[in-house]
């Protein structure tokens, strides 16, 4: 069986690389997939540590399942948001919504 | 499955009930029952914040923890208890604090009234009181979580629909803008607190806060999970090193929904971190601490900075809001029941002293078409003395002027950081509350002092409903500062919380 630290090196690489994907990126649907990166590291971390750690039990399992959820809840709220952007300034940049910032 | 477990969530259920009937209403409502509908949604809130108030009252009348018993009355008391096997847990201490966060969200739905019966909102004016109800549903879960799975959701539930209400100005591109920023920046928070959550999890085998604590030692893993989740409840909190999202925020959005983010969200946000810390992380107190006290002061310092640079009024609040939260921290760091009491306190203290200024600044926005420069309300005193009076108030209470209630909040959080021996912490807290006096006293200049600008508004009287938020939130900055039973009534509770 593979050791549980190869899982977690790889959701660890995940979590970090969405992070600078969201900080580097300048198109919000960009943002967007760096987010569902984050959140998928997650959901790896909680099912390896569910398999490996505690199977008895199916905690983890849960909470993946919760979490999926919300998070297409989520992106669903954050696509309607960033439409509404696009009518009124016509390209979805996060450098082009900085309004408040002069 | 057991529907009893239903009867610890009596005000869920009640808000539901509100939310349902005020969902039919709207759909189902003629044209002219419609013009009805911001009395009918205030006065169904208003008895269900009366309903929440219920054991308060019963508890003056006939002596702590008066049960009714079961039958009609039964209906009136509230158990206490852990409901979903801990899932959801229902104290004395929950129930007060959702009534916090009821009367805050009672005051601005009062002050929305003018805003939202503009032509370009009024036909959605149904949806906004729906949308804050879910959102107050999501806070109350926050508050009450027994598991981390119910507080993810919680918060997820409350920040979803707030950034659905920042974007609710459709056709303004500073709302729209706000919308994008808080739903970005509140999704990255929620994956970073998700990934503690899971480190949590992968330390204690469970998520359970009272099986956890058990399990909780400063190894690592558990010091990694904690800082992320921490760092997760920090952007919800607006704490300086994540608070970067807030004054555009807090600008961008509706004046109405600015003022419940800066008063609703984050007291809900404080009280879910104040229970996850006691409850969860009392073993690793030397971790938290250091972190704490670190955060507190450069909340307070760099938000108090900032703040005295601000042009734009909401943006000033914002930065006032974030240096509120830094003190909210010393209640926390405090970690006794003295610090829950406190910080309860403030949070009660600081609902009507800021709700009071967002309710004038939303009666002169709507009169002077969407300004909100502080230039904007020069010569306030002139034209409106009554509102300028109520603005002096409400920032002096902010401020910590001794008659006001603001006073004895700051006191009585110094004095619970200042008996756990929080000597340096607390005299740093006091010199920015004098610097804080200084941008507070800006505004009370611009009101009084400055000749008032060509186009200012003149004299104009207020709708029923805002003058009534403003009443209440006068009445409450003067009372619970001098009515001293509240304070000793919150000790009562909360000493019931911890140990």
């Amino acid at each position: 069986m593979i050791p549980m630290e190869h899982y977690l090196i790889v959701s660890t690489l995940m979590f970090f690389i969405g992070i600078y994907g969201f900080i580097t990126r300048k198109n919000m649907i960009a943002m967007l997939i760096s987010l569902e990166l984050v959140i998928n590291a997650v959901d790896i971390n909680f099912i390896v540590f569910n398999r490996y750690l505690f199977p008895g039990q199916l905690e983890g399992m849960f909470f993946t399942l919760f979490s999926i959820a919300i998070t297409a809840a989520e992106t669903t709220v954050a696509l309607a948001i960033i439409i509404n952007v696009y009518r009124k300034i016509g390209n979805v940049n996060v450098g082009n919504i900085n309004k408040m910032k002069n | 499955m057991d529907f009893s477990n239903f009867l610890y969530m009596k005000q869920e259920v009640s808000l539901m009930i509100v939310f349902i009937f005020l969902f039919l209403y709207d759909v189902f409502c003629s044209e002219k029952g419609k013009q009805r509908f911001q009395l009918v949604a205030c006065t169904l809130f208003a008895i269900h914040t009366i309903f929440g108030f219920l054991p308060h009252i019963l508890d003056a009348i006939f002596g702590i923890k008066y049960n009714l018993g079961i039958g009609i009355l039964g209906c009136f008391s509230f158990p206490t208890g852990d409901a979903f096997g801990g899932m959801f847990i229902s104290s004395d201490m929950t129930i007060f604090m959702k009534n916090i966060l009821n009367i805050a969200t009672l005051l601005v739905l009062l002050q929305t009234n003018n805003w939202l019966k503009a032509d370009d909102t009024v036909h959605k004016r149904g949806e906004f009181f729906i949308i804050t109800m879910v959102t107050l549903l999501g806070m109350y879960l926050m508050v009450s979580a027994g598991n981390f799975m119910m507080l993810f959701i919680g918060m997820e539930t409350a920040a979803l629909p707030l950034a659905c209400l920042a974007a609710f100005d459709k056709y303004k591109e500073k709302s729209a803008e706000a919308g994008a920023k808080f739903i970005l920046i509140s999704a990255l928070s929620s994956g970073v607190t998700l990934f503690g959550m899971s480190f949590l999890y992968g330390a204690t085998g469970t998520m359970y806060f009272s099986d956890m604590t058990a399990q909780i030692m400063s190894n690592p893993m558990v010091i990694i999970g904690f800082i992320f989740f921490f760092a997760g409840l920090g952007f919800k909190l607006s704490l300086v090193p994540f608070h970067l999202w807030t004054a555009d925020v807090y600008e961008g959005a509706p004046t109405s929904v600015t003022a419940y983010l800066s008063v609703v969200s984050k007291g809900a946000a404080a009280f879910a971190l104040i229970f996850a810390i006691y409850k969860v992380f009392g073993n690793i107190g030397i971790v938290w601490h250091h972190i704490i006290w670190f955060l507190a002061v450069i909340t307070i310092t760099l938000g108090n900075l900032f703040a005295i640079r601000q042009k734009d009024i909401k943006r000033f609040f914002a930065f006032s809001s974030i240096s509120q939260a830094g003190y909210i921290l010393l209640g926390i760091i405090a970690g006794t029941a003295q610090g829950m009491t406190a910080m309860t306190y403030f949070v009660l203290v600081y609902v009507f002293s800021n709700l009071a200024a967002f309710g004038v600044i939303s009666a002169v926005e709507n009169k002077n078409g969407g300004d909100t420069r502080i230039s904007a309300f020069n010569g306030l005193y002139k034209s409106n003395p009554k509102l300028s009076l109520v603005m002096m108030l409400a920032v002096f209470s902010l401020a910590g002027i001794p008659p006001l209630a603001g006073f004895f909040s700051k006191f009585w959080i110094f004095m619970a950081a200042f008996a756990q021996g929080q000597h340096v912490l607390v005299f740093i807290a006091l010199l920015n509350t004098v610097i804080s006096l200084y941008y507070y006293l800006l505004i009370i200049k611009a009101m009084f002092i400055n000749e008032s600008e060509e186009g200012a508004v003149q004299r104009f009287t207020t709708d029923g409903y805002n003058k009534t938020s403003l009443v209440l939130c006068v009445i409450g900055i003067f009372a619970i500062g001098i009515l001293s039973c509240i304070y000793a009534y919150i000790g009562t509770l909360s000493f019931g919380v911890i140990r």
